[in-house]
């Protein structure tokens, strides 16, 4: 036998051509469980647990609020703001924005509007009473304070 | 070559196919959102303008005072209230429950208010915590009253085309000649502004 060892010159190649079934199992279940974001949210959400939670009766009928602190404080600041639609809303806009959004429905539908408020756990209440004072001189007194599962311990 | 003449089939390079299933792959993930419809339904009560008759008075004994402050600190019927906020169910259905036999406490279901004050500068979530759990002593109250959980009580409270669930959410509510024996009495007050 020689001095040097013979180098044993075999490759294993691990197959991946698993590898874009895995990918589409991936996508088809991103596909089938989220929904196409519609408006970019400006304002920080840290939305807060419940348990009593209900589901929303028909999804066309309702209008989303967003209230937090803005994610860009150095344009916005960092007090909490009120979002809809895009834009940071005062809540003496908040009667405008509701005519709007009522306009969009049907006469016979108009009444069942209801507001879907994504509120940060961290924003005051103020604000959001001072919302809430204006939905009901707009008469969308149909509130959904959205929040998460809370996970029994 | 005439030995491998006809044996090999020319067959399309699919090495790329694991690409595109990432370029689509992130695609989605980047534009799309797990959507969230479900959290605590409210109503809320008419125009302050519209209101006519301000001063109802309302004896002390059918009132069960929650106060929170800015600080996140809570009053529950005039006292400093440090324990669990969960306990705060026990103590709503009894009250509600009460019928008249403690003087201090409720008269009748139907008259029975529980009252939410906070302040401009609570917290949101100390708020939704303390809603959470006046809103499940109540449907707790009227599941038991139907026989139901109360998961199953804000199912069917959630679907009132199916003509069953709506008798059994008129039932839970104590629905006769037009007035509820059973109303859900929350009353949640303009905040105070005595916090920052």
């Amino acid at each position: 036998m020689s001095k040097f060892k013979k180098k044993a010159n075999t490759k294993q190649d691990i197959p991946t051509s698993a590898l874009p079934d895995i990918i589409f199992m991936l996508l088809f279940f991103f596909m089938v469980t989220t929904v196409l974001r519609e408006v970019t949210i400006n304002v920080k959400q840290r939305i807060p647990d419940a348990t009593q939670l209900r589901k929303l009766q028909r999804k066309s009928l309702v209008s989303y609020l967003y209230i937090g602190e803005p994610k860009k404080t150095d344009q916005w600041g960092s007090e909490p703001r009120v979002q809809a639609n895009d834009v940071f809303i005062e809540p003496s806009d908040v009667i405008l924005w509701v005519t709007t959004e009522k306009d969009k429905l049907n006469e016979v539908e108009r009444d069942q509007i209801t507001i879907a408020m994504k509120v940060d756990r961290e924003a005051k209440r103020g604000l959001v009473a001072d919302v809430e004072l204006e939905l009901r001189k707009a008469n969308a007194r149909k509130l959904l304070y959205t929040t998460l599962q809370e996970m029994d311990e | 070559m005439a030995r491998n003449k006809g044996r090999d089939k020319p067959e399309i390079n699919s090495s790329s196919m694991a690409d595109i299933a990432f370029l689509l792959l992130i695609f989605f993930l980047v534009t799309t959102t797990i959507a969230n419809d479900r959290g605590l339904s409210l109503q809320l009560p008419p125009n302050p303008e519209d209101i006519e008759n301000i001063d109802i008075k309302i004896p002390e004994r059918n009132l069960f005072k929650i106060q929170i402050n800015s600080a996140d600190r809570m009053l529950v019927e005039g006292e400093p209230f440090e324990r669990d906020v969960k306990e705060l169910r026990e103590m709503i259905k009894e009250f509600v429950l009460n019928n008249g036999r403690d003087p201090e406490s409720s008269d009748t279901p139907k008259e029975a208010i529980v009252s939410l004050k906070t302040d401009r500068g609570t917290s949101q979530e100390k708020y939704i915590e303390v809603l959470d759990e006046i809103q499940g002593a109540y449907y707790d109250m009227y599941a038991a009253r139907i026989g139901v959980t109360n998961k199953q009580w804000r199912e069917l409270a959630s679907d009132l085309t199916d003509p069953e669930n709506k008798r059994l959410y008129d039932e839970g509510r104590g629905l006769k000649d037009g007035q509820l024996e059973f109303p859900m009495n929350v009353s949640i007050a303009e905040p105070t502004k005595i916090g920052g």
